[in-house]
């Protein structure tokens, strides 16, 4: 039994090093010199002769490519900002327009509920090449093609955030919101003195995988934004070449440090998000 | 007793139409926005389907025939119904034997939960220079092949390419379904697998006797979820060949990209329906599963 154990945990701990190994060469590549990144990427971003080497622990560490950055790349700053500006209004957006449609959604009976319902299940599960005309369409109606709107109301308007609360918030015993609703409360005062407390673990866990899905996002960006300055990290970094390796790869970090944040102290309610969405109603 | 009665009172109030405009206050504003942001203008993708963007003529289904003729539409169609093909059972046997294994190794759990989940919080734009670095064909990987004798290949343009897309796919997004393996796992009644042992059942018996068929409705849903998601490989190519990918990864979305920078307004329509018409089959299946299982519990 003890060996059987021992075996799964190797087992385990092989396959978590794949995931391990290219995290810690991130961030100890981003401690690497300008100098010594170049020598040891040259074959791979320069295509000179020879192989690329990437080690575990960087000869010559130093703060350098950060203080580089932080300093003297003012354009990081302002994709660093059209990043922020994109998604946290398209979380904040799905919360403010998806949690009173769920609230409904799981505590009322009105006529329409159950296609009108359906038909929300059907959106979230569309693909963007799906949406992506019809909201060029819109958006260049409304003037709003290349400006962080043209990012933020599709997104802030996605049905998935609806559905993932619609499954906390039914969850909460109808006794409360019976018993509450008999001391004289209204819808209104149900919704934000019982609802909103107690499905709070379903708002979070729309906000974590909102935050993920849209700090990530590429299709979007590519698409609305044809001005460069409006783009966000994640579009602008795939695009680096040789001469700023070293920068980008200190980006890349700083870039990640949100999300590896948000997911550490989030990964309650990831899993329980992840998990709701897997359910049948 | 009074306290009952008005309960009971309260329940049709609660229960029926005399609610009236209060559910509908509380929908309105997310399907105000729903409407005027994506139903109404879909219909009108639709409506355009029909029509030349040029003209302004009815021309039938012309616009769908162009797509299905076009070279590029069946390049990535193919690349797309490809990768699905290989990806998702790797994807569902994969991330079924994490959770598994996760599941068996009780005290640290949690770590490699973590660890396994991790990917899914990584943005594609972080690794893309790791991932050039490793795949290169002087790159990091063709290092330890080397060891091994092997000769070295440009796994970024080539046929080979389309196995780096799946490694990716499988390394970024195993965790969500292992997640979801595990709820599926945890539902299963534990009394279940006490009887079993109690009547002597061994590990590989237990398995494929409580687990597997325990698993099944589970299956499904992953199968569809996984499938739909498929969809968003777009982020993986384009973590591995940018715009202009190696056409063995050449995918729809890039195909989308294409014909929104020509603005080819009839294509992108027809092309936009075609895919929902498939994501809607795609639910179909899902519901009618779903359906089935509710009668059977």
């Amino acid at each position: 039994m003890k060996m059987r154990k021992w075996l799964i945990g190797m087992l385990l701990a092989f396959i978590a090093f794949f995931v391990w190994v290219p995290l810690w060469l991130l961030i100890s590549g981003s401690l690497m010199g300008a100098e010594e990144m170049t020598q040891n990427l040259a074959p791979v971003l320069g295509n000179t002769e020879g192989t690329a080497v990437w080690p575990l622990l960087p000869m010559y560490p130093t703060l350098k490519p950060y203080i580089e950055l932080l300093l003297d790349t003012p354009q990081f700053f302002a994709m660093f900002w059209n990043s922020c500006r994109q998604v946290f209004p398209v979380v904040i957006g799905q919360v403010l327009i998806g949690a009173p449609a769920a609230w409904a959604f799981a505590r009322f009976h009105f006529r329409g509920k159950k296609i009108l319902y359906s038909l929300y299940i059907v959106l979230m599960l569309m693909p963007f090449q799906v949406t992506m005309v019809s909201s060029y369409l819109v958006l260049d109606n409304l003037g709003l093609m290349n400006s962080v709107w043209a990012i933020i109301l599709p997104g802030a308007v996605s049905t998935f955030p609806v559905f993932l609360m619609v499954r906390f918030f039914t969850s909460i015993p109808s006794a409360l919101t019976e018993a509450a609703a008999l001391d004289g409360a209204g819808p209104l005062q149900i919704f934000f003195h019982i609802g909103l407390p107690l499905g709070a673990p379903g708002i979070l866990s729309a906000v974590v995988l909102g935050f993920l899905e849209y700090w990530n996002a590429l299709e979007q960006p590519l698409t609305f934004l044809q001005d460069k300055t409006l783009w966000p990290l994640s579009l602008y970094l795939p695009t680096v070449t040789a001469d700023n390796a070293g920068v980008s790869l200190v980006a890349s970090v700083i870039m990640l440090v949100p999300a590896l944040l948000i997911f550490l102290f989030g990964q309650r309610y990831l899993e329980a998000g992840i998990s709701a969405s897997g359910m049948k109603d | 007793m009074k306290l009952y009665r008005k309960r009971s009172e309260r329940r049709p109030w609660e229960e029926n139409e005399s609610e009236g405009a209060v559910p509908w206050l509380f929908v309105l504003p997310s399907l105000l926005a729903v409407t005027v942001l994506v139903l109404l203008p879909f219909i009108d993708v639709v409506r355009r389907s029909f029509f030349s963007a040029m003209s302004g003529q009815f021309v039938g289904f012309k616009n769908y025939l162009t797509v299905f003729q076009n070279d590029a539409f069946r390049l990535a169609a193919g690349n797309t119904a490809k990768f699905v093909a290989v990806c998702i059972p790797l994807l569902l046997v994969f991330s079924l034997l994490l959770a598994l294994l996760v599941n068996a190794f009780r005290e640290k759990r949690g770590v490699f939960k973590t660890s396994f989940l991790i990917p899914m919080a990584i943005p594609v734009a972080s690794i893309v220079l790791l991932w050039k670095v490793v795949f290169h064909e002087n790159g990091l990987f063709n290092i330890f092949l080397g060891w091994l004798g092997a000769a070295p290949v440009d796994w970024l343009d080539s046929e080979l390419t389309f196995a780096v897309l799946v490694f990716s796919y499988l390394w970024k997004n195993t965790g969500y379904d292992m997640i979801l393996w595990l709820s599926g796992i945890t539902a299963i009644s534990p009394a279940l697998y006490e009887s079993a042992q109690i009547d002597g059942a061994g590990a590989l018996q237990r398995f494929f006797r409580i687990t597997l068929p325990g698993l099944m409705p589970t299956l499904f849903t992953i199968t569809v979820l996984s499938l739909l998601n498929s969809f968003k490989v777009f982020r993986e190519a384009y973590l591995i060949g940018g715009n202009y990918p190696n056409t063995s990864i050449y995918m729809l979305q890039h195909l989308f990209n294409n014909w929104f920078a020509d603005l080819d307004v009839d294509k992108m329509c027809a092309g936009a329906v075609l895919m929902a018409l498939v994501v809607f089959l795609l639910i179909m299946l899902l519901q009618r599963f779903w359906g089935r299982e509710a009668q059977n519990e």
